[in-house]
């Protein structure tokens, strides 16, 4: 018992030093608005990222559709900032957002939860595009054109509040009760049917909760880069989160964090190649994928109750059993 | 009357083209279990070999044809060879993501060199129109069609009737069998690789001669839609993938014809979701019980 506030402990002081660390950069003048515009785009990236490690690592679904639940969160928000432009309504929009996706994820995963594989990768993708196609052509989205002029009611100390509570949250749900349900589906689905376990349910709870905190991160889009159009959530931002998962490592958080920053700091880097920075960009992923086909991390988590843990045996003392 | 059968020729001509690239999908992912997402950029490659050697060498078109699935064929096994070999044992997800990686590479290194500029792609056949019965036919669009029927043809007796199609059906069913009786898959595998980049190249030089433009981004949208063709008519299945490119060539038209041309895509996707659910193999899928 006492290693896990131990560790949430520390995990809370790592989160406010690292907060405290940004601010005083910024500061200092160390990180210009260029390059906190770099960090932000990450922390929405491991926002999303997070979330799709949910559904493929832990649940071993294969969507292929979150951009379509970012759009979602990310029109919310530009409809409703229009009329209520302040932080209350920042926030209310952001939650009606989460509330659709949630509604729309339920939607969409009902008849194809029960695809495998490949197949329900190709049907969220399709499900994601008929969102995009719908709010190309509604008025109220502005149609191809997109909106823009929302007000920008969301600085970095938002996104990175943001980050910190969702990576909590999918942390948290994937070492409960639920998430144990989930990742027993996903190594046998039938033998965690034979337990009692309802693999649509939990595999449904999985999809709704990634696709939740894909409309969060598409509200801080919104808000932070203040114009968005339904190009920005095509099939190809669909693959470019789903790039950042297996990177890192499917099934590993440690491994989503450190993908996003190490491809959000060689975009930035890359950014005055012009063309030849996609070019290199797509051999860097050939290169990587076939000579560290796990990702980076592979399954990999850092875990400093593990370290209290450790160190407890060493002691022995039995508190690393209790807290298990 | 006229209006329908019109469109049915419209649809055909755009469906035998998807047709085409479905088959390259079908056959990689019955094999290997792959979504091939470069198949769509080596279709752009084929295109932009056609527009190279017409404006070049000022071939003809059945010269530009094979040489560009000649030449498709070879960059199909050779990217085969460099990025999915060292993969066969990885989770299919790594796979797919260097998939993407080769589609990325492909579709920017061809804008690095060459620009992202759209091209007109040479007219090599005068186009005629014929009216018959009050339907506009033209020439281009029975050139397409009935070469992809020829090629359909072509590919059934290749897989049929050959030693090395008898080998690609056996690698498809058991790869570890087909070992055990002698057969190289790594080779089977890589002929597969060329056979469906030489429908993809074929299929390139009769968009560019269809649609007249051709650009480094075009293999993008064509090469999903194909994928959902082959998804809808059975994934693995041959005459499968045929039927599903011409049922969304002809769903994709017709859309467009009664006014909603902003939602044809959607209604793609609407169409391939239904079609999972109802029959989740597919058209021609075999529907295999899962055994405890």
């Amino acid at each position: 018992m006492a290693a896990r506030w131990k560790a949430a402990l520390v995990w809370l002081a790592i989160a406010v030093a690292g907060f405290y660390l940004i601010n005083e950069l910024i500061v200092v003048g160390v990180i210009n608005s260029f390059i906190e515009n770099m960090l932000v785009t990450i922390g929405i990236n491991i926002i999303l990222a997070t979330g799709l490690n949910l559904i493929i690592g832990f649940s071993g679904q294969f969507s292929l559709g979150h951009a379509g639940f970012m759009a979602l969160g990310a029109y919310a928000t530009a409809i409703i900032t229009q009329y209520l432009g302040n932080a209350l309504g920042f926030y209310l929009s952001m939650a009606v957002g989460v509330v659709i996706a949630m509604v729309v994820a339920v939607i969409i995963g009902i008849p194809t939860l029960r695809l495998r594989g490949d197949y329900l990768a190709i049907a969220t993708m399709g499900a994601s595009e008929i969102i995009r196609v719908v709010l190309n052509n509604l008025k109220i989205t502005n149609g191809a054109a997109g909106m823009y002029n929302i007000p920008a009611l969301a600085n970095w100390p938002t996104v990175y509040v943001l980050v910190c509570l969702t990576t909590l949250m999918i942390v948290n749900f994937a070492r409960s009760r639920a998430g144990r349900a989930i990742q027993a589906i996903r190594e046998d689905d039938i033998a965690a049917e034979a337990v009692g376990i309802n693999p649509t349910k939990w595999k449904l709870a999985a999809f709704v909760m990634g696709a939740a905190t894909a409309a969060v991160a598409g509200s801080l889009h919104a808000v932070y880069i203040q114009t968005i159009a339904p190009s920005d959530f095509g099939i190809m931002n669909s693959i470019s989160i789903l790039i950042i998962v297996v990177l890192g490592g499917v099934g590993s958080i440690t491994g989503t964090f450190v993908a996003a920053t190490v491809l959000g700091v060689l975009d930035t880097v890359l950014q005055s190649f012009g063309t030849l920075r996609m070019v290199i960009y797509a051999l860097a992923l050939i290169l990587i994928m076939v000579f560290k086909p796990s990702g980076l991390l592979g399954r990999y988590e850092v875990s400093i109750r593990k370290l209290f843990e450790k160190k407890g045996v060493r002691h022995g003392t039995a508190d690393s059993h209790e807290s298990e | 009357m006229q209006t329908f059968f019109q469109q049915l020729i419209n649809g055909l001509s755009l469906g035998s083209i998807y047709a085409l690239l479905a088959l390259g999908y079908t056959m990689v992912y019955g094999i290997i279990k792959l979504i091939n997402f470069a198949h769509g950029d080596i279709y752009m490659i084929g295109a932009f070999w056609g527009y190279y050697v017409i404006n070049q060498y000022h071939v003809d078109f059945g010269v530009a044809l094979v040489s560009s699935m000649v030449i498709c064929a070879a960059l199909g096994m050779l990217i085969e060879y460099l990025a999915y070999k060292p993969l066969r044992n990885s989770p299919r997800i790594t796979a797919l993501i260097t998939a993407i990686g080769v589609s990325y590479f492909l579709e920017n290194g061809m804008s690095f060199l060459f620009g992202a500029n759209t091209r007109n792609f040479p007219q090599v056949v005068a186009s005629h129109r014929f009216t018959v019965f009050g339907v506009a036919v033209t020439n281009i669009q029975l050139l397409i069609v009935t070469v992809s029927l020829l090629l359909m043809v072509a590919l059934q007796l290749i897989v049929q009737h050959t030693r090395m199609g008898t080998a690609m059906r056996a690698v498809a069913v058991d790869q570890e069998a087909a070992e055990l009786v002698g057969i190289n898959p790594n080779h089977v595998i890589s002929f597969t690789f060329g056979l469906g980049s030489a429908l993809a190249g074929a299929a390139g030089v009769l968009i560019g001669l269809y649609y007249n433009s051709i650009d480094p981004l075009m293999g993008m949208v064509p090469g999903i839609k194909a994928f959902v063709a082959a998804v809808v008519g059975g994934i693995g299945s041959i005459p499968g993938a045929a039927l599903g490119g011409f049922l969304i060539g002809i769903l994709e038209t017709f859309v467009q014809a009664i006014g909603l041309s902003a939602y044809k895509d959607a209604a793609v996707y609407v169409v391939l979701i239904v079609i999972l659910v109802v029959l989740p193999a597919g058209i021609f899928g075999k529907n295999v019980k899962e055994k405890v």
